[in-house]
């Protein structure tokens, strides 16, 4: 035995009066720790999040640029294109959510919190909660760069909000699936092979194209996927009368139908995902 | 009060592995009780099933007098996991691991800032507390994933493998952490692959080998099994050794082995140093030559051979339990840490 350092006497009698907490956490306390390290862990080691970044604005410039002018959409091309973009990239920072969420897995993180007395339910809204505020924050560069290069709106503040507040709610919504995918993918690899599931949803939308230039039997799905409510609310919200004569219906049927579907992925895929990270 | 832990028959099948094969143990309260076996013998699984992690196919399973099937929540407030299967975030401090984890033990917030303070101190990195995690040598590592399991007091702490890739340095290092806890009254279940961890550190030892617990006690009486000590003898030429082998099997508790191509001679004995004296008197009365002679601790190795008949390291699976990790893998143990 090695002990002679003095000062592990105290530490001793130190370690021995260390309370036994007397309650367990609840699911608020749960959901915000773990949303709070999963926040710092991608902002203390932004690359990842970055690059994502870069990546959307990249794209966004080749369609403004690049395939803009040969797509006709009934009003001016990049007023048509900035809120499909702000649409995509709620899809696309989930994408980061599924290869998260399945890095927790592999890193022993999910272990660790499964062996601790939380609510399962606590442990995955914290995810999702940090990957809602980390797609805001994408949102807001979005939206900065689709003014920057030429998104120009007349619509009310209250508007260009509730287009934004809309967003983030479906940013959440979405989350609960790509956390489940990634959590039933199990290694970062597969999860992001599974993330490429979004570029159907992307491009078979009415986010970079207007549908009715689609075949019919595509049209269907496109006019009827969650990814083209969302898009069209925001449109409708911050271009007011010329963008809903040229998709047909106003802002806030849109948004009924956005927030429907949102709806519906949180019931189904919120407690699936609590029951499979229970699972592990 | 009960054991702090019982197992009875406990089974769990992966697919085409039998991970565990009817399992049974008990640990007292008060004592470090180690779960020694090679890879793939069963040992995570068996303590991921303590944690809570994972259910058992069949068998009953009791932790701090709970039914661990039947009440997994309560279990959890009794336990702290560290080890391979446990993680620390690499871009928190350790003090914000801690107080993390703390909060989620259900300490308020002041109380998880105290323990933190008290847990960091304890384990000698109060001075790189507010370093981010992800800048920590591998041993400070360890010790913050120890230090998580600990924030909460709990009655048991589940250690799996808890030094295995760490450099000797590391280990000691770690192990007086562990025994201070121990002498502060915590009860501690471990795993390990290393004999002389097991010894150094258990006062029972649960020897497990294709999911089944195959000897049980101290580590003298575990180690009496195979002989305490071993001596290990190189004759300088071949065509001597079984001259060698003659005068020396008689010294020995067990039988000798001998691997020819290096010359070299292990015999098991209970007496290592009068034994070797011994051996080097008849040695030298035969005037063989010897090129080296030395005494060592028996490993793992013998004392699974004794007791299973083969090596520790023949194992036809790598370990069964599915645990998805990347690039976090341990690499194996230095070879002097097997003595």
């Amino acid at each position: 035995m090695t002990t002679a350092n003095p000062a592990l006497e105290t530490h001793r009698l130190r370690l021995l009066d260390l309370p036994r907490p007397t309650r367990t956490a609840g699911a608020v306390t749960t959901t915000l720790s773990v949303a709070r390290r999963t926040v710092l862990h991608n902002i203390r080691n932004p690359q990842v999040f970055v690059l994502g970044m870069v990546q959307g604005a990249m794209f966004l410039l080749i369609f403004r640029y690049v395939f803009g002018g040969a797509i006709t959409s009934g009003i001016r091309y990049v007023d048509f294109l900035v809120p499909g973009f702000v649409g995509t990239g709620v899809l696309f920072s989930g994408m980061g959510s599924a290869t998260g969420a399945a890095e927790d897995l592999t890193l022993g993180l999910f272990d660790r919190l499964r062996s601790l007395p939380v609510p399962r339910l606590g442990v995955v809204a914290g995810r999702v909660v940090a990957d809602t505020a980390l797609a805001t924050i994408g949102l807001t560069v979005t939206t900065l760069v689709g003014f920057a290069v030429g998104f120009r709106t007349s619509a009310p503040i209250g508007g260009l909000l509730l287009a934004f507040v809309l967003c983030i709610f479906a940013a959440f919504a979405f989350t609960w699936m790509f956390v489940l995918l990634g959590l039933i993918a199990g290694t970062p690899q597969a999860a992001q092979g599974m993330g490429l599931l979004v570029f159907p949803f992307t491009f078979v939308s009415s986010a970079f194209v207007p549908v009715e230039s689609m075949p019919g039997w595509m049209q269907a799905f496109a006019r009827n996927q969650p990814l083209t409510q969302l898009v069209n609310a925001v449109r409708g919200f911050s271009l007011g009368d010329k963008a809903e004569q040229v998709l047909g219906h106003s802002a806030g049927y849109f948004a009924g139908r956005t927030v429907l579907w949102c709806a519906l992925f949180i019931l189904v895929f919120a407690p699936i995902a609590a029951r499979r990270y229970q699972r592990g | 009060m009960p054991p702090i832990l019982e197992a009875h028959g406990l089974t769990k099948r992966f697919k085409s592995t039998q991970a565990l094969a009817g399992l049974d143990l008990t640990a007292e309260r008060g004592q470090v009780t180690a779960i020694l076996g090679p890879n793939g013998a069963g040992k995570t699984t068996f303590i991921r099933m303590v944690a809570t992690l994972l259910l058992p196919d069949e068998g009953s399973l009791t932790v701090a007098g709970i039914d661990a099937i039947k009440e997994p929540e309560r279990v959890r407030r009794a336990i702290g996991l560290a080890g391979q299967s446990a993680a620390v975030e690499d871009n928190m401090s350790g003090r914000e691991n801690l107080e993390l984890i703390g909060r989620l033990f259900g300490h308020g917030s002041r109380q998880a800032k105290a323990s933190a303070g008290v847990v960091l101190e304890l384990l000698g990195l109060g001075e790189s507390a507010d370093r981010l995690a992800r800048t920590y040598s591998g041993g400070m590592r360890r010790k913050l994933d120890l230090g998580a399991s600990l924030v909460g007091a709990p009655e048991l702490l589940l250690l799996d493998e808890p030094t295995t890739g760490l450099d000797p340095r590391s280990r000691n290092d770690l192990w007086d952490a562990i025994r201070d806890l121990v002498a502060a009254g915590t009860d501690v279940l471990l795993t390990t692959q290393y004999l002389d961890e097991a010894d150094h550190l258990a006062a029972r030892i649960a020897i497990i080998d294709h999911g089944r617990v195959i000897a049980e006690g101290t580590p003298d009486e575990l180690k009496s099994r195979a002989g305490a000590d071993v001596i290990q003898v190189h004759v300088a030429h071949v065509a001597d050794i079984d001259r060698a082998l003659e005068v020396l099997a008689p010294l020995g508790h067990d039988t000798p082995r001998v691997d020819r191509p290096t010359r070299s001679i292990a015999i098991p004995v209970e007496k290592g140093s009068s034994r070797l004296l011994e051996a080097v008197r008849v040695l030298d009365g035969l005037g063989l030559e010897v090129s080296d002679i030395g005494l060592r601790r028996a490993t793992l190795d013998e004392v699974f051979l004794s007791i299973t008949g083969r090596p520790a390291d023949e194992t036809e699976n790598p370990d069964p339990t599915p645990r998805r990790r990347r690039g976090q893998r341990p690499a194996p143990a230095p070879q002097e840490s097997l003595r």
